[in-house]
């Protein structure tokens, strides 16, 4: 009976099965469409318009977004995140390759443990405490120049972050300092998945090092490294604290970043329509950067 | 019966109140009922919670329900909050331009007549004032009012003068100059600035505009009126001047690294023979450095030459959706006209407290540094040499242009032409939009 009865009506259970799955994904999806979806969309609504956040807004067209291609300053802005890239990337990645290869052999004794909670700790510390420690070692009278005054390089000190052309490499390398920890536990995790036997085998055929590292780690760490690239280049583009507590922007406009700009656009100027505009063209930027990214480095199957 | 009777003692008293105390006494007060009054305040200034104590001791039927935020804070909320149903009564309001043009904010010329309020001096309103469309300023109705009126200038190391041989305060830019070149002659830092965050070298640059030009210029351009520039010879050779200050080394080589709180953490220990900076840290300097600190008015040009500075209110304005305007107006009233608050006013804010100007300024040590800031005041007055600030003259001009055009300067990127010119720019921009 029962087996006639579920034949006779074999759409039931796919359709149950779909209303479950509604069921579980409603919900979620709904938070998700409130709190990222919407704002999102009122974001690029906001953006066509010319409007102080207060009081009567009016339509501006695409005129915030050229804005934001031509004037120079805002430019200038859009170029500082990207050379947060070195700082936040580039230097984190090329670092945790080396000392994950290094210590992989130590993985499991308690020099490993103890050299990768070294440096994940940065990681725990808020950004914001980090800023503000990494200014105070900065300042003309922190242990930066204290250091460079005890072996002799007097005239190399200087207000780090005051300063015209190492401000932005010095606020760079609070990201890296923060950052390396991160991609350096991504990795040593990826390197202890690799088989034993890959390296053996290596090892038999009369590997270097540097061959080992080229043709075994590197091609095996592919999705790490990919993680690792997008974190971080998004940490640099959409950068905010950092900036925000240890310069200010400053010197000039030297270290200010998209980040930066938009809240003060929005807040101080009450430019609610540039800004939004700024914010749009920001996460184009992080999506153009990061596709590729994603691209190249996912795991082929 | 008995009403009839409470309410005739209750006429009788407000009649000798109003008999006993100033003529600008009014009508007007909080009344008997109890009242709690919404006010928005700014963090790390006690003033007005104090205030707001002393009025709850004098008037029990109204107590102070207090928020405080710290400036930028109170900068990017108050039109939020002040666009509310329960809007704040009394609120702390860094700029008035944008809150007016959306009708945030209560209209004060019926408080001005009704309070008598044109006992005060005209030049303490005047930055109060404003068209309704929210500019120009300085004309058209009365919007706020200042808890108190702050001055700025020149606070001294006396210590470090002692030792340059310093026995009077300069009295020409000439002698200021000279004073500066002995000092780094000596191998002593000439002026503590800090120029980091935001530009504290706008300070002496608005002072050696003061010097040169007369204010009334500067005023015009900071209350966004018609056709006003910043571009003036006079603006212009006082940015010159400012640059030749910071070639000659007179400022510390890393003030662009240099924020507000390092600045006075370093003059307060003795690095640093001046520091431009306001009343409003009197109390604090006297503290810390007891009697070897003390306070000059930027001098004029030439000897017997006007002397102007940056002076301002602490603005407080009422939310227009407020519920009990009348009792905020008559706080305001009491504040600048009460001699317990004008006292408070003086040793706890450091400032002027404005007020009537038959009203005499409440008693301090004559040998205090809150003395000599009261007594530069009064000759800013005399002079009729009070100017706003700079920074002030838009919303976004002093982030979006003083400050990254003085850092540059500092670094060596911009010349006197250039800063004047770009501020200039951006300052057409904003008002253009």
């Amino acid at each position: 009976m029962t087996v006639t009865e579920t034949v006779q009506n074999p759409q039931a259970p796919a359709r149950k099965r779909i209303a479950a799955a509604w069921g579980f994904i409603l919900p979620a999806f709904a938070i998700y469409a409130a709190f990222v979806l919407l704002p999102m969309a009122i974001s690029v609504y906001y953006s066509l318009l010319n409007w102080d956040g207060i009081g009567q807004a009016s339509f501006a067209g695409l005129s915030n977004y050229w804005e934001v291609m031509t004037d120079s300053d805002l430019l200038q802005i859009i170029g500082n995140a990207f050379q947060l890239i070195i700082y936040f990337t580039a230097v984190p990645v090329v670092l945790g390759l080396l000392i994950a290869s290094v210590i992989r052999n130590q993985m499991s004794g308690r020099f490993g443990t103890v050299t990768r909670t070294i440096l994940f700790i940065p990681q725990v510390i808020p950004l914001v405490a980090a800023g503000i420690a990494w200014s105070w070692m900065y300042d003309f009278d922190g242990v930066v120049n204290q250091f460079l005054n005890l072996i002799g390089l007097e005239s190399w000190t200087r207000g780090w972050l005051g300063d015209f052309d190492y401000a932005l490499p010095a606020v760079g390398l609070i990201g890296t300092w923060v950052l390396l920890g991160l991609c350096l536990l991504l990795l040593v995790t990826g390197i202890a998945k690799i088989d034993p036997a890959l390296y053996e085998a290596a090892k038999l055929d009369g590997a270097t090092p540097w061959q080992e590292f080229r043709h075994v780690t590197l091609p095996s760490l592919r999705p790490e490294i990919g993680v690792c690239i997008t974190v971080t280049i998004i940490q640099a583009l959409s950068s905010f604290d950092v900036v925000y507590v240890s310069t200010g922007g400053g010197p000039g406009i030297e270290t200010t970043v998209p980040g930066l700009e938009i809240y003060r656009l929005a807040f101080a100027h009450r430019e609610v329509g540039l800004a939004s505009a700024l914010g749009v063209v920001l996460m184009i930027l992080v999506l153009v950067c990061i596709l590729p990214v994603q691209w190249l480095t996912r795991e082929k199957s | 019966m008995i009403k009839t009777t409470s309410k005739a003692l209750r006429l009788s008293l407000l009649a000798c109140a109003a008999t006993l105390s100033a003529p600008s006494f009014a009508a007007l007060s909080c009344g008997a009922e109890p009242v709690t009054m919404k006010a928005y305040f700014e963090t790390g200034f006690p003033l007005p919670s104090q205030l707001a104590e002393e009025f709850s001791n004098q008037f029990p039927n109204v107590s102070f329900d207090i928020r405080e935020d710290q400036f930028a804070n109170l900068m990017e909320n108050s039109p939020r909050l002040l666009s509310q149903d329960n809007a704040p009564d009394l609120i702390r309001l860094p700029s008035i331009s944008d809150l007016v043009a959306n009708d945030l904010l209560q209209n004060l010329d019926p408080y001005f007549d009704e309070f008598g309020w044109d006992s005060f001096p005209a030049s303490q309103l005047v930055q109060l004032r404003l068209h309704e469309s929210g500019r120009p300023r300085g004309i058209g109705s009365l919007y706020a009012l200042g808890l108190n009126y702050s001055t700025t200038g020149v606070f001294y190391n006396k210590d470090l003068a002692a030792e340059l041989g310093m026995t009077e305060v300069p009295k020409t830019l000439a002698e200021l100059d000279d004073l500066l070149a002995r000092a780094k002659a000596a191998d002593l830092q000439p002026i503590m600035q800090w120029n980091k965050d935001t530009a504290g070298i706008n300070f002496p640059l608005q002072n050696l505009m003061g010097s040169y030009g007369d204010p009334e210029p500067i005023n015009e351009w900071i209350f966004q009126q018609e056709g006003a520039s910043i571009v003036t010879p006079e603006n212009l050779a006082a940015t010159e001047h400012l640059q030749q200050w910071i070639e000659a080394g007179y400022f510390p080589r890393n003030a662009n690294s240099i924020d507000y709180f390092n600045m006075m953490s370093r003059f307060t220990q003795g690095q640093g023979l001046l520091m431009f900076n306001g009343d409003w840290e009197s109390a604090n300097l006297q503290q810390q450095m007891g009697d070897s600190v003390g306070f000059f008015l930027m001098p004029p040009l030439e000897e017997g030459g006007r002397y102007a500075t940056m002076s301002s209110p602490l603005t407080f304005g009422i939310g227009a959706n407020s519920n009990n305007p009348d009792c905020a107006a008559f706080f305001l009233n009491w504040v600048a006209t009460n001699e317990t608050a004008r006292q408070i006013n003086v040793e706890v804010g450091g400032s002027n407290p404005g007020g009537p100007a038959y009203l005499p300024l409440p008693e301090v040590d004559p040998n205090s540094l809150i003395a000599s800031t009261l007594a530069a005041s009064q000759v800013i007055a005399a002079n009729n040499g009070a100017m706003d600030f700079t920074a002030n003259a838009t919303g976004a001009i002093f982030a979006a242009a003083w400050t990254p055009e003085l850092q540059k300067m500092v670094g060596g990127r911009q010349d006197a032409e250039g800063l004047l010119e770009t501020v200039q720019e951006e300052y057409e921009k904003q008002l253009s939009r």
